[in-house]
C-alpha cells in the first residue's frame, strides 16, 4: 500500500515537472540487438524527435534469444515499450497475451494500408483489424559465386532461371576429391537456414501443391506434390550429390568461404555477403518450375503499440508508428540496413528495381508467401528432422514426409487452444 | 557484562530474563537468518512454484489454469521424451565411469611424477576454466568432413572413409560427450589428488616392507582409502551429465540435440519448451521429472557407497 502511494506521488511529480518543463512525453521502443537496425532506428528517432519536438522516444535492446520472454514479461508487468517490434509470426501470440493493441482505424485506415503496402502485410491482420506495419520486408533469393560459374564453364550473367537449369549448373559446378568426397558444393543444403522456407512455401506450390490450407489450420503438404517437392530436395544431396547438409557447417558459411557455387539466402544475409573480397557474387530471384511458377518466401519484424500506452502516451506512439512506417523511414532503413520497403511505391522505384542485387529480391515480393507460423522454432525443426530422416536414416521419403504433418499439425492443433 | 548493563537497564524484561547461552542462540540464528531467508526465496520458493505450475497450462502469455496431471500425461505419452530420458542416461552411464577412469589413471600417475608436476597438472586443468560455449565450436569444426575438418582430414589422409560425427545418429552423442568428459578431467584430477595425497604414506611403507606387490597395494589400500573422494566425485559428475547442457546446445546451435534428437537431453528438451515454445506449464513438468531423477539418482549412490 504505502509502496503504491510512493509510487503515484512519484509519478505525479514526474508528470508535473514533465507539464512544467519541456511538455515532452517520453515514449519507449523496444527492438532485438542488431548492429545496423539500432543505428538506422537512432537516426529515425532523431529526425522523429526532430519534427515532434514535444515527443521524446527512447530505445531499448536487446539480444535476439531472449527478446519474446523479456518483452512478455515486462508487457504483462505493466511496464516495458508503447512500441514494440515483433516478428510477424509471433503476431497471436502477443494477441493472446493482450500484449499489443489493434491500429486505430481513424490513425490507420485499412485500405490505405492494403493500397500502399505489399500484400503479405495481411499477415498482420486479424478479423478488420491490423495490428502492426513493417518498415522493411525481407524475402528469399539466389545468390551464386560468379567466379565458380566462370570456372566451370557457365556464363556468369545468365544464373539459372528454372529448376532444371539449377541442378544443371549445381552438377557442373560441384568439385570433389578423389574419395567422392564433396570439397566444392554446387548449392548448399541447410535445412536449418532458409532451406525450410524454400522447400514449405517455394517447392511445395512448384510441384503443385500448398503447404496449408482451411485458413492456414491444416497441415496440406502430405499429398504428390509435397513428395515430389522433398524428393527434389533430398535427391540433390542422393542422387546428384551436388550438395550435402552440414557441408563447411552452415550453408552461408561454405557461400562465404567460395566452397558453394550457390545458396539461398535472404535480404538481411546482404551485409555479410557484401565483405566477400575473394570472388565476384551475383543474385536471381529463386528458378521457376518448368511450367514458369515462381515462388519466394517473404518475412518481416512488424512495429506494434503495446496495450501500456495509453492517453498522450498513446497519440505519441501513433505518430511515431506512422512516422517509421513512411516512406522517407523506409528510404533510410534501406540505405542503412539494406532491408526492402515495405510500401510499394518506396519499393518498387526505377532505380530499385533495375539494382543488380534489390532488384530480384523486389520482384519476388510480388509472388511471396508468408508462412503462418504458431511456434517457428518448432516448425523448423520438424522440416530439419524430415530431410535428416531421408538423408541419415534412409528412410523412405513418403513416411518421412507423413511423420512431419502429424508433428506439424499437432503443432497448429494445439496453437489453436 | 552487556548481560547485567541490559539487565540494569530494563528489569523484568523478556531478554534480560534468558540465559547467555539462549541469546548466543538468538544471535547465532539472527545472522543465519540472512543466508537462509536468501536461499529460501532463490532457491526453495521458485521450486515448489515449479510444482505448481507443473499441474497448469501456463503459456507466459496466457493465464495459469489448473490441469491436473495433462502435462504429465502428455509428457509420458510423447516419444521424445523416452528418448531424450535414453539419451540423458547415455551421458551418465559413459559420461560418468570414463571420466572418472581417465581422470583416476592421470592422478594415480601424475602423483608419481615430480618433473613438472605443477605444470602438467595446470595443463590438465585448463579446460575446465575454458568456457563451455567456445570448446563446443572448436569441437564442432574438428567433427566437420572434409576439407575443413581436422578429424576427417586425418583419416582421409589415411586413406579410411570419412565419418559423420555428428551427422549420424549413432556417433553424435558419444561425439558430444568427448569434450565434455575432457573439459570435466581437469578438476576430477584435482580431487583425486588431493585425495591421494591425504593417504598417510606409513600405510605404503608398511605396505612394501611386507612385500606387497604394486596392484595390491592399489586394490588394498589406495582405493579403499580413496572411497569418500570417490562418492564425492561420482555424486558431483553424474548430477553435472544428467544435467548437461551448454555442450550440446553450442556444438549444432542449428540443430539443438540433433540429428533426429539423438543428443538431446532432458535438460535442453526442457529449455526448448519454456524458452522458443513458450509452454512454461508443461516445461514445468518436465522439471519435476528431472529434479526426481536426480534426487532417486543421488539418494541410491550415496546409500551403496556409504561407509558400513
Amino acid at each position: 500500500m504505502r509502496f503504491r502511494q510512493l509510487l503515484a506521488s512519484v509519478a505525479l511529480g514526474v508528470a508535473t515537472l514533465a507539464t512544467t518543463g519541456a511538455k515532452a512525453v517520453e515514449i519507449e521502443y523496444w527492438q532485438y540487438v542488431f548492429d545496423t537496425r539500432v543505428k538506422a532506428m537512432n537516426q529515425l528517432i532523431a529526425k522523429f524527435q526532430e519534427a515532434n519536438p514535444d515527443i521524446k522516444v527512447k530505445q531499448t535492446t536487446f539480444p535476439y534469444a531472449d527478446y519474446q520472454t523479456k518483452v512478455a514479461a515486462a508487457i504483462l508487468a505493466g511496464q516495458g515499450p508503447d512500441v514494440v517490434q515483433l516478428y510477424y509470426g509471433w503476431l497471436d501470440n502477443f494477441i493472446g497475451g493482450k500484449m499489443i493493441r489493434p491500429l486505430r482505424a481513424e490513425a490507420f485506415p485499412a485500405a490505405d494500408i492494403e493500397r500502399d503496402f505489399f500484400p503479405i502485410v495481411s499477415a498482420m491482420k486479424r478479423g478488420n483489424d491490423y495490428y502492426g506495419l513493417p518498415t522493411a520486408v525481407r524475402s528469399l533469393a539466389l545468390f551464386y559465386n560468379k567466379k565458380a560459374f566462370k570456372d566451370a564453364g557457365l556464363d556468369p550473367n545468365n544464373p539459372p532461371k528454372t529448376l532444371d537449369e539449377l541442378v544443371a549448373a549445381a552438377e557442373k559446378t560441384t568439385k570433389r576429391d578423389g574419395g567422392g568426397n564433396i570439397v566444392s558444393a554446387g548449392i548448399t543444403l541447410d535445412m536449418g537456414g532458409q532451406d525450410q522456407h524454400w522447400w514449405r512455401e517455394v517447392l511445395v506450390r512448384q510441384f503443385g501443391g500448398a503447404p496449408y490450407t482451411d485458413g492456414d489450420s491444416k497441415v496440406a503438404y502430405n499429398d504428390e506434390a509435397g513428395l515430389k517437392a522433398l524428393t527434389f530436395y533430398t535427391d540433390l544431396q542422393k542422387k546428384q550429390k551436388v550438395g550435402q547438409v552440414g557441408f563447411m557447417d552452415e550453408g552461408q558459411a561454405a557461400f562465404r568461404a567460395g566452397l558453394a557455387a550457390m545458396t539461398i539466402d535472404g535480404t538481411f544475409r546482404l551485409g555479410s555477403f557484401n565483405s566477400i573480397k575473394a570472388f565476384e557474387w551475383g543474385v536471381t530471384e529463386l528458378p521457376a518450375n518448368a511450367q514458369g511458377v515462381r515462388s519466394t518466401f517473404a518475412s518481416y519484424f512488424a512495429n506494434a503499440i503495446t496495450t501500456k500506452a495509453e492517453g498522450e502516451k498513446l497519440a505519441a506512439a501513433e505518430k511515431f508508428l506512422a512516422y517509421v512506417s513512411s516512406p522517407e523511414a523506409m528510404k533510410i532503413w534501406l540505405e542503412v540496413v539494406g532491408e526492402l520497403p515495405a510500401r510499394r511505391a518506396s519499393a518498387l522505384t526505377p532505380e530499385n528495381v533495375a539494382n543488380p542485387i534489390y532488384g530480384p529480391f523486389l520482384k519476388g515480393l510480388e509472388y511471396a508467401h508468408t508462412t503462418p507460423f504458431k511456434d517457428e522454432l518448432a516448425q523448423r525443426q520438424i522440416a530439419i528432422d524430415m530431410v535428416n530422416r531421408v538423408l541419415i536414416n534412409g528412410e523412405d521419403p513418403k513416411t518421412s514426409l507423413a511423420k512431419a504433418a502429424e508433428a506439424e499439425q499437432a503443432i497448429l492443433d494445439r496453437a489453436k487452444r | 557484562m552487556s548481560a547485567t548493563a541490559q539487565q540494569e537497564a530494563a528489569p523484568g524484561g523478556l531478554w534480560s530474563r534468558i540465559s547467555l547461552g539462549q541469546k548466543q542462540v538468538i544471535w547465532a540464528w539472527g545472522f543465519l537468518a540472512a543466508p537462509l531467508l536468501f536461499y529460501v526465496i532463490i532457491r526453495f520458493w521458485p521450486t515448489f512454484q515449479a510444482f505448481y505450475l507443473s499441474v497448469t497450462d501456463w503459456t507466459l502469455t496466457k493465464p495459469a489454469s489448473f490441469v491436473g496431471f495433462e502435462n504429465y500425461q502428455r509428457l509420458f505419452n510423447d516419444p521424445l521424451f523416452w528418448q531424450v530420458f535414453r539419451n540423458t542416461f547415455m551421458y551418465l552411464i559413459l559420461g560418468t565411469p570414463i571420466s572418472l577412469l581417465i581422470s583416476f589413471v592421470v592422478a594415480y600417475y601424475l602423483d608419481r611424477v615430480r618433473f613438472m608436476h605443477s605444470f602438467i597438472r595446470a595443463l590438465y586443468f585448463l579446460p575446465f576454466l575454458t568456457t563451455a560455449a567456445a570448446m563446443a565450436w572448436v569441437w564442432r569444426w574438428f567433427y566437420q568432413p572434409v576439407p575443413i575438418g581436422v578429424i576427417n582430414d586425418v583419416l582421409a589422409s589415411f586413406g579410411i572413409p570419412q565419418q559423420p560425427f555428428l551427422r549420424s545418429t549413432s556417433q553424435a552423442l558419444p561425439a558430444v560427450l568427448a569434450p565434455a568428459v575432457w573439459a570435466g578431467l581437469g578438476f576430477q584430477v584435482i580431487i583425486f589428488l588431493a585425495g591421494l595425497r591425504a593417504i598417510p604414506v606409513t600405510y605404503y611403507e608398511a605396505a612394501r616392507i611386507d612385500g606387497l606387490s604394486e596392484g595390491a597395494i592399489l586394490r588394498r589400500i589406495t582405493l579403499p582409502l580413496l572411497k569418500p573422494t570417490l562418492v564425492f566425485l561420482v555424486v558431483f559428475s553424474s548430477i553435472g551429465f544428467l544435467r548437461i547442457f551448454d555442450q550440446v546446445y553450442n556444438i549444432n546451435t542449428n540443430d539443438p540435440g540433433g540429428p533426429l534428437n539423438s543428443t538431446k537431453p532432458l535438460v535442453l528438451m526442457i529449455y526448448q519448451t519454456a524458452f522458443s515454445s513458450y509452454e512454461m506449464g508443461y516445461a514445468a513438468a518436465q522439471t519435476v521429472v528431472l529434479f526426481m531423477i536426480l534426487l532417486v539418482i543421488s539418494l541410491v549412490q550415496l546409500r551403496l557407497m556409504r561407509d558400513r
